[in-house]
Parts: C-alpha cells; structure tokens; sequence
C-alpha cells in the first residue's frame, strides 16, 4: 500500500510524546497525586491531593465521597451500593467543576486475559454512564481498562479477588478530558 | 506402534523355542520401516542412535553441539530415546564409510543417524543420514546437507531433527521455528512486560521492547517478518505493529474514545482481526492492511474478543458471552452471527485454530480450575490437556501437533511460565525461560 495511505491507520508511535499519558500504572511511575504542578514531562498529569478535610480537594473525594465501587464475578452492573458511592461522585464533580477524571475498569484474575480487559472496559463504562445520568458532563469523563494486570491486592482467594473487580475514579485537574 | 521391535521380538522368540511360527509375522529381513503414530495410545519412545557428528574440518564445537540439538529436539518429543555413546558398540569414523549395521541392531537402536559438520571462515556445512537399522537402508528423504552461516547453526541441528522427526511420524516438523512472548518482572500488583522471541526450545532470547508500558498478547506475522500486539504506550490498550528486522513500531490509528486489542494476522497477512471496545462493549473488526477500512465483523451488546483464522481464511472462530458466560463461536471471515461450538459445562475462550484446519485449541475454566484442551471445528473430540490454577492462552506449533501455554502458579508470589504439551495431552514440559513468561505465541516453520 502507499506510504500515505499507510500513514492514515498507523502513526509512528513517537508523534504521540505531547499527548496525555493517563496510564498511572507506567514504569514511569508517577500518577494522578503527589506535589502540585501541571503536565510533567511526557504529559503526566500532576495533581495536588490536598487536605482530605477540605471538601474540594482529591483527598477529601478519595478517602470520604469514595473513589471506587467493587463488582461481583463477572458482572458490570452496579450494585445498590455502588449506586450510592457513585451518586456522591456525581455530586462532588458537579460542585467542582475544575476536574476530569478516568475511570479505571478492573477485573481479577480468574479469567483469561483479552475477555478481562472488555470485562474491565465494561465495568469502567458502567460507571461512566451512571456519572452521565446524573448530569457529569461526558467530556470530562474517559475510560480505560486494566483487564487482570493492575490487582490491588495478590493474593489467590476471594477476598483478594472482590477488592480487584473495581472500577476506581481517579480526577485530574482540568475541565476536560 | 513399534511394530518391527515385536515382530523381530517375537520372531526370535519362536526361533529360540525351536516352533516354527504360524503367527502372521513377516521375515525378520523384510520389517517395515520404523513409524511412529501420533496419537495411536501409549507409545514407548523409538530407541535410535545418534553418534556426535563428526568434524570435517574445523567444526570440532559445532559437530558436538549440533548433535546435541539434535538429540534433544528428537528426546524432547517423548517419542524417541538416544542411546547413549558409552553403549554403542562400533563408531562411525567417516560419513560416508560403510555402517556394520549389525552392531547398531545388536544395541536394539531402530533408527542410526550419522552427521558431519564442517566450518570455514563463518560458513558452516551440515550433512546428515538416518538409516532403518533393521532393513539396513537410509531412511527416505532423509540424507540431506545444510550450509550456511554460523551464527545459524541451531537452526541447522533444528532442521535435521525436523526431517528426522517427520520421516518417522508423517507429521510437519516444528524445531526451527520461534516463539514470540512477553517476558515478566515485578510483584504481582505491578508487574513490568516486554516483549521477547526466542527459538522454541528456549535459546537465543531477544528482548524486542522495554518494560516501560504493558504489553499483552502477541502474535507472529504468517511471514513471522511481523509481530503484532497489545500495548498502553499511548496510555491506553491500542494494537501496535512492530517489524522484527528493524523493532519499528507503529500504532493502529486512534478512533476516539475507544480500546483495541486482541489483534491477529488473517492467513496470507493482508488483513488484521481485533477486538475494539467502545462505550463498554466489544466487537470484532477487520482492517485490510492495504486500505480499505475498517469492517465490522459482530454486531452484539455481549464481549466478543479472541478471534482467530482458520488456515485457509474462510472463517474465524472467537470468544463471546453472548449467552451470558464465555463460548466459543465460528462465523464467515466476513463477519455475522457465528455458530456455538462450545459444549460441555463451564467457560471457553482463547480459541484458536490449528496450522492443520483439523481442531481448535482453547482455554477452558470449570469448578475454579483452568484446562487447555482441544476440539475438533464443528466442537466435537473435545478433550482436556492439562489442569491447574492457571493455565491459558495455548498457541499451536508449526505442525499442528504441539501446544504452548501460559502456567501461572496462585498466591501473592504466583509467577508465569511457558509450559508446552502434545495434542494427546502427553509430554507436559517447561520451556526454559531466564524469568517468569506469559502470552506465548509460535512462529510458522522457519523458511
């Protein structure tokens, strides 16, 4: 095929440097948190935490509103629970409009590798509809899927696995995407 | 079966007892050519004989390591036995000498393979003969020479053990191929990937990128001049091709707000399958390589993920929860609804078709342990290789006859593995890797 119509489906990986780089999982290390500033260097957005008592910062939206609903085996449907934790988000980022947010979509290991990251993409969409319906705008919202490769924790049962099904809200600043 | 041995047993056996035998046993001199079935029950391994090949000028390292590769891809199989030097009665002293074939029966060796190796500069000459011991002849097909580079000499022990191999079981060889996987390091919540080849029995490794993003499921080329896989080096799971030659890289085009993974090469290399997820749901798509866009193969609110082509590219068979666990479906090349091939209880995925058009290899989950099996196209035969914790992902050999895998061991320290088995399920291997592997996927036979 042509060099040009090659060029309009695959893009030389280098081009994308400016880009936002939302993988908080690269080897780089660090994600969303730490000292303030913005974009680092290779587009790593960098957000201040804050003080989890002020009700605006991203500690207060972690630790107290809550940043992640669980899932039960191989489900994407929220439960009552979940509805509540994520009603709460939609409050939170309607009164404080300055942030965006990816919504991480995990599952845990009992499962094989491609079907857990749709089954993880599933889950992250879940949560961003809900956020929708209740008035979070949708260009402040993305997804992305971990499939089985990010667990929170390790071990081999299903206490471990339960904390793993989860889709985690994770805001950065800025009012969109 | 290794008819000619009980024949020949027997045979002796009447002599020594002074009865003429009336059973239906051929003359001792007249045996058929030693065969081994694939397949056929429990086979005891073949005895055969492979003296070192001798030097023939300057390839003193190379005669032993050779006929060492040889030795071990023939033993590697579980179908053959070397007789060990330190038992052999005469020795081959020049490849083209006369062979006291008398010597090698009296060993019970069926098959004698005699080799020689010569070095000039970086060119590098392999000759080889394998003879039926009994009936005192080379075996058909199987007196060739190799000449080429040094740095090629694995491949050349690799492609005598493969003319040897298929001579006696009527199958394809797989020896001289490579397999592309993702090398691992880390704890189990943060583990770095990369992506790695290797020759198929575990040497020469190349690390093909670095662990700063997770990389995921690769697969070879039909020309094995290609790899193509998943990455998040944008930040988000998006397929990337990669040329081997020269580790250029490049990204499939971003369709906004979108996940695609899952990639694989159509047969003749024009056209890549994959699965793109959008909104929370996840289809199959087709992209022609040389233009044309981007096709859509299912249509369905379920996961539809793993696709793979049959060897002649008229179908493709694919994971989907459609029914509300995960099936295996086979559907036209050209996209629809697909027919459910999967039966028994529990959930199937990763299918992917043989080199052979003859079964579907696949991941199989039930009652919290994990199995690669096999079945034939239409879900029929089906039948479970192995069992543990985790295993999945298997990956057919160039000859249709052996699988590689992933193993993952359970717990907090739990680590990955390549493990490969044979399609009767015997011959349950690790394959040599310097750390912790996953996501093999096996080239085609190497030209």
């Amino acid at each position: 095929m042509s060099l040009a119509a090659k060029s309009l489906l695959l893009i030389a990986v280098l081009g994308l440097a400016a880009c936002n780089n939302p993988d908080r999982y690269g080897a780089g290390g660090a994600g969303a948190g730490g000292a303030g500033g913005a974009g680092g260097a290779g587009g790593i957005d960098t957000t201040g935490l804050g003080d989890p008592n002020n009700p605006t910062s991203i500690a207060y939206f972690n630790q107290t509103v809550g940043d992640r609903v669980l899932f039960a085996v191989d489900q994407s449907t929220l439960t009552p629970e979940g509805r509540s934790i994520l009603t709460a988000q939609a409050n939170w980022l309607n009164q404080n409009t300055g942030y965006a947010a990816i919504i991480e979509g995990h599952a845990d290991e009992q499962g094989t590798r491609e079907y857990n990251l749709a089954l993880g993409a599933r889950r992250a969409a879940a949560v961003q509809n809900f956020l929708i319906s209740q008035g979070v705008a949708a260009n402040r919202l993305r997804t992305i899927s971990y499939g089985k490769e990010r667990p929170l924790e390790v071990c081999s049962d299903e206490s471990c696995y339960a904390k793993n099904r989860r889709a985690v809200t994770v805001l950065s600043a800025g009012a969109g995407v | 079966m290794i008819r000619p041995m009980s024949r020949a047993f027997r045979t002796l056996m009447a002599l020594a007892l002074g009865v003429a035998t009336l059973v239906a046993a051929p003359v001792l001199a007249q045996s058929s050519p030693p065969r081994i079935v694939i397949g056929q029950g429990v086979i005891e391994p073949m005895p055969i004989a492979i003296p070192t090949f001798i030097d023939e000028g300057g390839a003193g390292d190379y005669a032993r390591e050779i006929s060492r590769v040889v030795i071990s891809d023939l033993e590697g199989t579980g179908f053959f036995r070397n007789i060990g030097e330190e038992a052999h009665i005469s020795r081959i002293t020049s490849f083209d000498g006369g062979v006291a074939f008398e010597d090698w029966k009296a060993i019970n060796a069926q098959v004698l393979v005699t080799g020689a190796v010569s070095v000039a500069g970086d060119r590098i000459t392999v000759k080889f003969r394998a003879y039926d011991v009994f009936n005192g002849t080379t075996l058909e097909g199987a007196a060739l020479q190799f000449a080429g580079t040094t740095q090629g000499w694995r491949r050349m022990a690799h492609k005598v053990a493969d003319v040897i191999y298929s001579t006696i079981t009527g199958e394809g060889g797989y020896f001289d191929s490579r397999v592309v996987f993702v090398s691992e390091s880390g704890p189990k919540n943060n583990r770095l990937k990369r992506l790695a080849v290797m020759d198929y029995d575990g040497a020469n490794v190349a690390y093909l990128t670095d662990s700063s993003s997770i990389v995921l499921a690769p697969r070879f080329s039909p020309q094995g001049d290609r790899i193509i896989y998943t990455s998040y080096e944008t930040g988000f799971p998006r397929i990337t091709l990669l040329d081997v030659a020269s580790l250029n890289r490049q990204t499939l085009e971003e369709q906004p707000g979108t996940m695609t993974f899952a990639p694989r090469f159509s047969p003749d290399g024009g056209t890549i399958v994959f699965s793109l997820e959008r909104g929370g749901n996840t289809d199959i798509y087709a992209l022609s390589l040389g233009g044309g866009g981007l096709q859509q193969l299912t249509n369905a609110p379920s996961i539809e993920t793993a696709p793979s082509f049959s060897p002649d590219g008229s179908q493709i068979v694919f994971e989907s929860d459609r029914t509300g666990t995960p099936q295996i479906y086979v559907m036209p090349a050209s996209g629809g609804e697909g027919t459910r091939i999967s039966g028994g209880k529990g959930r199937y995925g990763t299918p992917v078709w043989s080199p052979r058009g003859d079964y579907i290899a696949f991941t199989k989950q039930n009652e919290g342990r994990f199995h690669i099996g096999v079945m034939r196209t239409d879900g029929s035969e089906e039948r479970l290789l192995t069992a543990s914790f985790l295993d999945e992902g298997p990956t057919w050999a160039p000859n249709g006859r052996v699988l590689m895998f992933t193993r993952e061991t359970s717990g907090g320290g739990g680590q990955a593995s390549l493990w490969s088995v044979d399609i009767t399920g015997r011959n349950l291997k690790q394959i040599p890797t310097e750390g912790p592997a996953s996501d093999p996927a096996w080239s085609p036979l190497l030209p």
